[in-house]
């Protein structure tokens, strides 16, 4: 069992929490804009129409009480797009099935895709078929953002493919029509098992009327080319006809209802909550991550019991590997102590690894690296080499993975706690993170060393005002380039999420991978044994 | 010596009668109608025969069957119990004639007794006053109001009260009607009716050996259509000199007809004192548990022990005390007393002392007679009764105050029942002060005494718990994803909906459970302690309250201090196939379709009767809402329907 040494009386507590809850508040007001939609105008003129908002539809199709972990909020952050990107995503339970639902927000220019809604859609298709995940479109979309086309259309078609390999996966697609859902986005119920259109509401068709009159003279009406009513007794393409949006609603219920769902992951192991508050998580990561901090005091406050069982406590020291379980699943952690990793984390990480494998363990990621250690003795030691260990280890390894950056996250560091690179299953931030190739101050100052020897080398003299200028930009735009609103809005991570929802975020992302096996490397009798190292 | 018993009867009686044989080593032998194959009574006897049928016309009524089932069983006496064939001088004289042991007076005394006419001339002999028969022919306005009775009748069924003379020929037709189809008796007859009169009986027990006892008074004065909801003893009416005079009255009574057995001389007395004799129950009384409660008598075991022959000790035991009984009906006083049929989820009253049972020198306690248990179904064709509860204690005051909370705070889920009625009598100014008579819920007004116990602020509490019970058993039903927060977001955006219905009123509840604690919309002082699916522990302005949830199809039910509260929970969702039309005319209760007035297609005015259903021996017209067309009429005559079945559809013109 972990024992926590965490002052909670101490200045610095106070004074991380505080930080932290300014962070907090900033990343709330931020997620308000999303929930906001197009505002005022939009919601009333939407709301005047008879239609529930996008989070409302959500809400109802829920199980009553179920939690609901929406992925991406803060998609589009920093663009000049709406925060959100004018969809919502997320992992919720419906008749008792853990779904990714997918809604667009027609408050958010009719709902339209600019080039983060496709990303963000094409993350949660992902998330989806790797974690085998019903999924449920709630369509009304004014198609493309016709201005940024150029950015949508040749890979916004990835859209309709991944619906069609969803299904083919066996993973079931539900779409329910709530409004617009023309021309490409005809192809949205059009690739999916089930569909269900609401009386008057649903228009769904290749082209309109006017187009119909450009292309043919064909003289027609919306609900002759594609009304509900129509798909549902001629065309074939609805499978349902509802009466109005909770009818519709209540019937996707229904469908998920009907498909005798099975989860195919062991099932969790009884559930002990952590001895340790998890109020006291806002308190442990410094201001500024140049202080250390105990990955430990952050552990007691997420897994079960706080139990613990540490692997090589005595080697390698800066990185913290073990075994626990959060929410009855059983976990492998690595977790990043004092920032940096030498050889022997590097292989003790390697060694972890193959055996979470070995034993069909999902691994968790804590990340707080400053990055792989440099200098002579480290490179002659064979740092690089190491460190590709336990990258090979990480893109290797088969068992799920999930990411939490907690703290700093930065060089090949990154790489090594599998970052978004190495297709963790899912990957958050805390408020406290920050990710970059390195640190602000550092990268200013290799641009500082690299500019002064080339004017050295061409004889001039060095601007030493203009430098200090060109480290002060450039380290406040590192700075602002490797926080997680940004990264987040760069569809970088999945969710920016409150360090206390930590242990209930890992327990919502691990039950929505036993939807799948999970299944290490091989370690079958063709291949070889954990390599000791 | 009897050696094993049957109950020609059902329900609480009949578990009343097992208790006394239990205790007296007597074996027990049970019938049963169909729909009663799971009834506690049924399942309590040490044998059980079934009657084939439901209604009691096909089961406990046919004294043919019911000796059949005493001999087949191997029983060597009966018991009638109350109601059904208890007074019906046939089924006694069957059962001497098979030779078994009748617990009863002898069929003699019951006929005499039965008929109304001959038993009010014979006591007038006796000298027991009497209020003077009427002639219905001969009745002038200076009589009235009268008083319509069946002469073979009960319970207040064939009973009308005539205030103008115009309504007597009719009133007469009706109790003739009422009587003949319930007793199979048509006679009736009238006589003066006292508008404020008291209802005061006295028990009598008199052995086969000469001895009479007047084992004491009971007051049951709170009557709803001459049926008693609350009964005492003593009466707070009576003194020593009118007791006296009563028991003189009542020992006369029954030695006039050489009484033998349990029995009940019933009496109409004035505020004065003055009283006149009504007429004689030649049975057990429904509310003989007061006088038990009073004088540590088992009633049931003394009639036992004079069937076979014992004598009365010289003197009847020493009243003490005060005892209040109330019988807990499945009814709607706020919907004209309107029999409410269904399963009983859960019925436990706390506190009680003794079931069915007598505690000899214990000063005070609760006596629980029911006939229900959890899981119980009350059905359409017998009495809605579902128990009396019966609280004694050193003084009235006492006695009203205990059985006021025992009732307050009972789990009653599944059915409308009088309790919050009872505990408003109970608790009323007038009847605490003594002042009561037949007129008591015309006087105090039913809709005031019928008052929900729960207010405004309590339905909303009430709302408010069932929401969080409800959402902690959506968490533990939960497939996946169980262990985590209730109703957990990232992103927040709207909060948990709950809707429930009380009364006809729709109380949302919206509510979100942070990890500092509850929101809920509408209440802002409450801090939300504890939730489970069971139980919800809220402070509400710093006040801790407790509240008790049971959840079953279609209903929540709250208990709490505040008072009990019935919540309807309201669907998330509505498949448009299950709605009804507009205009459709719902089945009020379960019942037959008895008459079918219309056609389909037919034009009707608004108030004109489309069809009549007969549920619990009533007939209720089914009117038209509006003027319009009979768009559909899917039932018949003779068809049971479901309470809220469709019965017709009326379209509106226009529509």
């Amino acid at each position: 069992m972990l024992r926590s040494r965490l002052d909670t009386a101490g200045e610095d507590y106070a004074a991380y929490r505080e930080a932290m809850l300014g962070k907090l508040a900033e990343l709330e007001a931020e997620h308000a804009k999303a929930v906001e939609g197009g505002g005022e105008k939009y919601v009333a003129r939407h709301r005047k129409r008879g239609k529930l908002l996008v989070r409302e539809r959500i809400e109802l199709l829920l199980d009553e009480d179920a939690p609901f972990l929406e992925l991406s909020p803060l998609a589009g952050w920093g663009s000049d797009f709406h925060v959100g990107a004018s969809v919502v995503a997320g992992i919720g339970v419906v008749s008792g099935v853990e779904c990714m639902i997918i809604g667009n927000d027609p408050t958010v220019r009719g709902g339209s895709s600019n080039p983060w809604t496709t990303r963000k859609i094409f993350r949660a298709a992902d998330i989806a078929l790797e974690n085998r995940l019903p999924v449920i479109n709630l369509v009304e979309s004014g198609g493309a953002d016709l201005p940024t086309q150029k950015e949508i259309f040749i890979p916004g078609g990835r859209l309709f493919r991944d619906l069609t390999r969803l299904s083919a996966a066996g993973i079931p697609t539900i779409a329910l029509v709530f409004g617009n859902s023309t021309a490409g986005g005809a192809y949205v119920p059009g690739m999916s098992d089930h569909v269900v259109m609401i009386q008057e509401r649903s228009k769904v068709f290749l082209g309109g009327p006017p187009l119909v009159k450009m292309a043919t003279g064909e003289e027609s009406d919306d609900e002759s080319l594609g009304g509900a009513e129509m798909h549902a007794r001629t065309s074939g393409l609805a499978d349902y006809l509802a009466r109005d949006e909770p009818d519709a609603i209540r019937i996707g219920r229904g469908i998920v209802g009907r498909l005798n769902w099975r989860k195919q992951g062991p099932e969790p192991a009884p559930v002990t909550p952590p001895r340790y508050d998890a109020e006291e998580l806002l308190g442990i990561v410094p201001e500024g991550l140049k202080v250390p901090f105990d990955p430990r005091e952050v552990l007691a406050r997420i897994v079960d019991g706080s139990e613990f069982d540490e692997f090589k406590p005595l080697y390698g020291d800066s990185l913290v590997t073990g075994w626990a379980r959060v929410h009855g699943y059983p976990l492998g952690v690595l977790a990043n102590a004092r920032g940096i990793l030498f050889s022997e984390e590097s292989q003790k990480a390697a060694q972890f690894i193959q055996l979470a494998n070995q034993t069909n363990t999902p691994l968790l990621f804590l990340h707080n690296t400053t990055g792989y250690m440099v200098g002579r003795d480290y490179e002659q030691g064979g740092i690089i080499k190491h460190g590709a260990m336990m990258i090979n280890a990480v893109s290797n390894s088969k068992v799920p993975h999930i990411s939490v950056l907690i703290g700093a996250s930065y060089g090949a560091g990154h790489y090594g706690m599998c970052g978004r690179a190495y297709d963790p299953r899912f990957l958050f931030a805390w408020p406290s993170a920050k990710s970059a190739v390195m640190g602000p101050q550092q990268l200013a100052g290799v641009l500082s060393i690299v500019a002064r020897a080339a004017s050295e080398a061409r004889g001039q003299a060095y601007d030493e005002d203009g430098d200090a200028a060109m480290r002060a930009a450039v380290e406040s735009q590192v700075e602002a380039e490797s926080l997680p609103m940004f990264l987040s809005g760069r569809l970088y991570d999945d969710g920016v999420i409150d360090p206390r929802d930590t242990r209930t975020v890992l327990g919502l992302c691990l039950s929505a991978i036993h939807n799948n096996p999970v299944q290490g490397a091989q370690f079958d009798g063709t291949g070889f044994g954990v390599f000791r190292m | 010596m009897i050696s094993n018993l049957l109950v020609a009867n059902r329900g609480e009686i009949a578990l009343r009668i097992f208790r006394s044989c239990r205790d007296a080593g007597i074996g027990t032998v049970a019938v049963h109608s169909d729909a009663d194959a799971r009834a506690p009574h049924a399942l309590a006897a040490d044998a059980a025969i079934r009657l084939p049928g439901d209604s009691p016309s096909d089961t406990y009524l046919r004294a043919g069957l019911l000796v059949r089932a005493a001999l087949d069983a191997g029983a060597d006496a009966v018991h009638p119990g109350y109601g059904f064939l208890a007074e019906n001088a046939g089924f006694a004289r069957a059962v001497l004639d098979a030779g078994l042991t009748w617990v009863g007076p002898s069929p003699e005394a019951i006929e005499t007794m039965g008929s109304k006419v001959e038993s009010k001339r014979l006591m007038a002999e006796a000298g027991v006053p009497v209020l003077a028969e009427l002639d219905p022919e001969r009745v002038t306005e200076a009589d009235l109001p009268v008083l319509v009775k069946a002469s073979a009748g009960g319970g207040g069924r064939g009973m009308r009260i005539v205030r103008d003379l115009g309504g007597l020929a009719e009133a007469v037709e009706s109790a003739r009607a009422e009587a003949a189809s319930a007793f199979g008796d048509p006679t009736v007859f009238c006589e003066r009716y006292l508008e404020t009169g008291r209802h005061i009986e006295v028990q009598v027990l008199a052995d086969g050996h000469g001895a009479v006892w007047a084992v004491g008074e009971r007051e049951c004065s709170i009557q709803r259509r001459h049926q008693k909801v609350v009964e005492e003893a003593p009466s707070p009416l009576v003194d020593e000199p009118m007791r006296e005079r009563l028991f003189d009255a009542a020992r006369k009574a029954a030695k006039a007809i050489d009484y033998v057995g349990a029995g009940t001389v019933e009496f109409l007395a004035r505020d004065d004192g003055e009283f006149f004799f009504l007429e004689m129950n030649t049975r057990l009384q429904v509310e003989h548990p007061v006088t038990e409660c009073t004088t540590g008598l088992d009633l049931v075991d003394w009639q036992v022990r004079i069937a076979e022959g014992e004598r009365l000790p010289d003197e009847p035991p020493q009243r003490g005390g005060h005892a209040i009984e109330v019988r807990l009906y499945a009814e709607d006083p706020a919907q004209d007393w309107q029999p409410q049929s269904g399963p009983v989820h859960r019925f436990a009253v706390p506190g009680v002392t003794a079931e069915f049972a007598v505690r000899p020198g214990v000063a005070s306690g609760l006596r629980l007679d029911s006939g229900v248990a959890d899981g119980s179904v009350v059905g359409v064709h017998y009495d809605p009764m579902l128990a009396k509860v019966i609280a004694w204690a050193p003084t009235r005051a006492a006695a009203a105050r205990s059985l006021a909370g025992a009732l307050a705070r009972a789990h009653i889920h599944g059915l409308v029942t009088n309790r919050d009625l009872l505990v408003n009598v109970l608790r009323h100014p007038a009847f605490l002060a003594g002042e009561t008579d037949t007129a008591f819920f015309d006087r105090h007004g039913l809709g005031t005494l019928a008052t929900p116990l729960a207010d405004e602020r309590a339905v909303r509490l009430s709302a408010l718990a069932a929401a969080l019970a409800d959402a902690a058993e959506n968490r533990r039903a939960a497939r996946v994803l169980g262990g985590l927060p209730s109703g957990w977001r990232n992103v927040v955006s709207a909060p948990q909906r709950k809707a429930y219905v009380v009364a006809g009123e729709r109380h949302e509840i919206a509510y979100r459970l942070g990890r500092d604690g509850l929101h809920a919309e509408g209440f802002d002082d409450v801090v939300l302690v504890e939730a489970t699916p069971e139980r919800v522990v809220l402070e509400v302005g710093g006040v801790r309250r407790t509240f008790d949830v049971g959840r079953y199809p279609g209903l929540v039910a709250v208990d709490s201090p505040l008072g009990p509260v019935s919540l309807e929970p309201e669907p998330r969702f509505t498949d448009p196939e299950s709605e009804v039309a507009a205009g459709s005319l719902l089945a009020p209760m379960p019942g037959t379709v008895v008459r079918v007035a219309v056609e389909q297609g037919a034009a009707v005015r608004a108030g004109e009767p489309l069809l009549w259903l007969e549920a619990m021996k009533m007939e209720h017209r089914i009117v038209a809402p509006a003027d319009g067309v009979v768009t559909d009429l899917p039932v018949t005559v003779g068809q049971q329907v479901e309470h809220g079945a469709v019965l017709a559809v009326v379209q509106g013109e226009g529509e």
